[in-house]
């Protein structure tokens, strides 16, 4: 009993929703919602979007009506079907490039941290140089280099998604390589060596089990950049072929024009779709990073817990 | 981009204390060394971003290629010399960058040095302004949300400063230019100046191409006047995307200070709430401030590309995105490299001025 409760509320979202409060605590479940929401019209987009993502229609830039409920682009494309396929991009854009990142940095941190040496200072001084540069750049040359910056859906997807995944592997990299670092000093690691366990074996089972527990956070955080970098890749006009597949940042780029000339509604709502992604996921990120460091958690529960203490420590001095 | 975590900042910083205990004490040796380190990264960016760019062709393939014969092409190819073996063309290229020469554009055969001094300025504005912004809602907001921590003057900055980051900057410039632009009509939709202004500045003597400086040098007001108009939406547009970032940074620190022993004594030596806040906190939560500012740089040149696509402000950015559409990938990767070296040399002097500061820094 108690180790089936413990153990529902130690996942991950539930215990940082149990530490909470107030502001924080309104922070996390707003980000939550926006999450949630995002995660869904995803998943449903087949069902909520009226028309396929590449539907065209007569009506060129018409004004939101029955018809059109947000309206049609320059292109001829639904606005609304558009906004609610593009979130079906960006999803699979995210996954992609986050798991591909993870994967590569954890592997690149664990042995740069554990072995050491010439090795660790090379992979350092590169890691430091990609993380100095322009996100953004970076990913628009690796973007050029895997589709010339043209694409179908799926090498579209692949190309952006790889293209986020190069500029990530830094923050995933030094992460891990710093609690490697310090997780290789520890008496668990030095028992595993006397008891001859290989050294794979150590990275693998001893170092990697406690050096990813931070993981999820940078996850979350990481999403959000995703989103931004995918849509400022589309809005360079790079990325995902608008007949293959609904980008956000692509339809802004060709909402610019419109917006000069009066018409809103094709880049508001892709707009405002991407700003609430971005703040969910941010929000999210946030709040369990600042909910997991003590410093930055909400201090009143602690204070009353604290008073409470106090009190029963001064009856106890009564009753003495 | 810096993801939006209040950790402790390490990475760049982390490396620097290992060669400076090294060196041991004086602050000549730790700006050579933090000087000698700018090479490295120059070198693994223009090594990185040469083999990304000729992983997929020659350039002049990509640029022209279908546009022309195929003999011509071929011929072209072998005059710039791309059907040599990669590894020849690599230390060649090397060796051009080391003597300055960014190679020339294929679409308009500029030379990559040229293009910095025709559109860096242009960029260099845009920058200074957007920081003026940042700066000017950062640090009040970042202040106050310290002091008014968890009331609701923090919660309104926090929850501004993640909407900030959360706006693309090419969609908070579309929204503006619906608003004050075609709706309210109160400033210009895009461009550094309009069509008589431009024409005016071509004639200024010596012009520094900062344009509100050279219309003021001038003393032609209109001049000066139209300027700033067309500056103040870009400027809001990417200073908003740095002033998140500010705020965030300003608050956490001046938490931090705030909890010092020596601000509680100089309450009660009764120092004004006042002084207390922009002198004895917010003084010394200025050096990890300045530090990530300068990490800043690599956010404020990806939002430089985007602010002057956004509005068509020819910058280096706007030029590099034309260059991208034209598929001239030999502008490309000089004006990549070329940004390569800015971002480095900002990094070195954020560096310097740190050290300078303060003197724990340089051990």
């Amino acid at each position: 009993m108690e180790t089936k409760k413990s153990l529902f509320s130690r996942l991950p979202i539930i215990s940082q929703l149990k530490k909470s409060m107030g502001l924080q605590r309104g922070m996390l479940v707003a980000g939550i919602v926006l999450t949630v929401l995002f995660l869904l019209t995803a998943a449903l987009a087949p069902l909520i979007a009226p028309y396929g993502a590449t539907q065209r229609f007569d009506v060129a830039q018409g004004p939101p009506s029955s018809v059109h409920i947000w309206g049609t682009t320059a292109g001829g494309y639904d606005v609304f079907s558009r906004t609610i396929w593009g979130a079906q991009t960006a999803f699979l854009v995210i996954v992609v490039a986050v798991v591909l990142s993870i994967f590569l940095g954890v592997i690149l941190g664990l042995l740069s941290g554990y072995i050491g040496g010439w090795l660790d200072r090379i992979m350092v001084v590169v890691a430091d140089a990609i993380y100095a540069f322009p996100t953004l750049l970076l990913a628009m040359v690796m973007s050029i280099a895997l589709s010339q910056g043209r694409s179908t859906v799926w090498s579209g997807i692949l190309s952006a998604a790889i293209s986020i995944t190069v500029v990530f592997i830094p923050q995933y990299f030094r992460v891990i390589r710093a609690e490697t670092i310090r997780l290789k000093a520890e008496p668990f690691v030095e028992s595993a060596l006397v008891v001859g366990a290989s050294s794979v074996r150590i990275m693998a089972r001893h170092i990697y089990k406690n050096a990813t527990r931070t993981l999820p956070l940078i996850f979350t955080l990481n999403a959000s950049e995703a989103i931004l970098t995918l849509a400022g890749l589309g809005f360079l006009g790079f990325g995902i072929e608008p007949s293959t597949a609904a980008e956000w940042g692509y339809d802004l780029n060709h909402a610019q024009s419109d917006a000069t000339a009066g018409i809103w509604w094709t880049g508001v709502f892709p707009g405002a779709a991407i700003v609430l992604t971005v703040l969910g996921l941010t929000l999210l990120g946030e709040s369990m990073n600042d909910l997991n460091d003590p410093r930055l958690r909400g201090r009143k529960r602690s204070g009353k817990k604290i008073r409470k203490k106090n009190n029963t420590t001064q009856d106890e001095v009564v009753d003495a | 981009m810096t993801a939006m975590i209040d950790l402790p900042v390490d990475g760049p910083a982390e490396q620097a204390p290992k060669s400076k205990n090294k060196s041991g004490g004086s602050l000549g040796k730790y700006l050579a060394i933090r000087f000698v380190l700018i090479f490295p990264t120059i070198f693994i960016l223009v090594t990185m971003v040469f083999f990304l760019m000729r992983l997929t062709g020659d350039p002049i393939t990509a640029a022209l290629g279908g546009r022309l014969p195929p003999e011509q092409l071929a011929e072209r190819i072998h005059q710039a010399g791309y059907d040599r073996p990669i590894f020849i063309q690599y230390f060649e290229y090397l060796g051009q960058m080391a003597t300055g020469n960014f190679g020339r554009t294929i679409s308009d055969n500029m030379l990559i040095s040229d293009l910095l001094a025709t559109y860096g300025t242009a960029t260099l504005e845009l920058a200074i302004n957007s920081l003026i912004v940042a700066l000017l809602i950062g640090i009040p907001f970042g202040i106050i949300a310290a002091y008014k921590r968890d009331k609701w003057e923090d919660a309104v900055s926090r929850v501004l400063a993640i909407s900030f980051y959360a706006t693309p900057v090419f969609f908070a410039g579309l929204l503006l230019k619906l608003v004050f632009s075609v709706w309210l009509g109160w400033l210009p939709v895009a461009g550094r100046a309009s069509i008589p202004t431009e024409i005016f500045m071509t004639q200024i003597e010596a012009p520094t191409g900062i344009y509100w400086l050279d219309a003021l040098r001038s003393g032609n007001m209109d001049a000066y006047w139209d300027v700033v108009q067309h500056s103040i939406l870009p400027a809001v547009t990417l200073g908003l995307l740095t002033a998140g970032i500010f705020l965030r940074l300003v608050r956490t620190n001046v938490i931090g200070t705030l909890g010092k022993d020596y601000v509680e004594a100089g309450r009660s030596r009764g120092v004004s709430e006042y002084r207390l806040l922009t002198r004895h906190a917010f003084k010394p939560a200025l050096i990890p401030i300045i530090t990530v500012m300068g990490l800043q740089i690599a956010l404020l040149l990806g939002g430089a590309v985007l602010t002057e696509t956004t509005f068509e402000w020819k910058g280096l950015g706007f030029q590099l995105a034309q260059y991208l559409t034209a598929r001239d990938y030999v502008a490309v990767q000089g004006i990549v490299a070329l940004l390569a070296v800015i971002v480095a040399l900002t990094n070195f002097i954020v560096d310097v001025i740190a050290a300078l500061i303060d003197p724990r820094v340089r051990y």
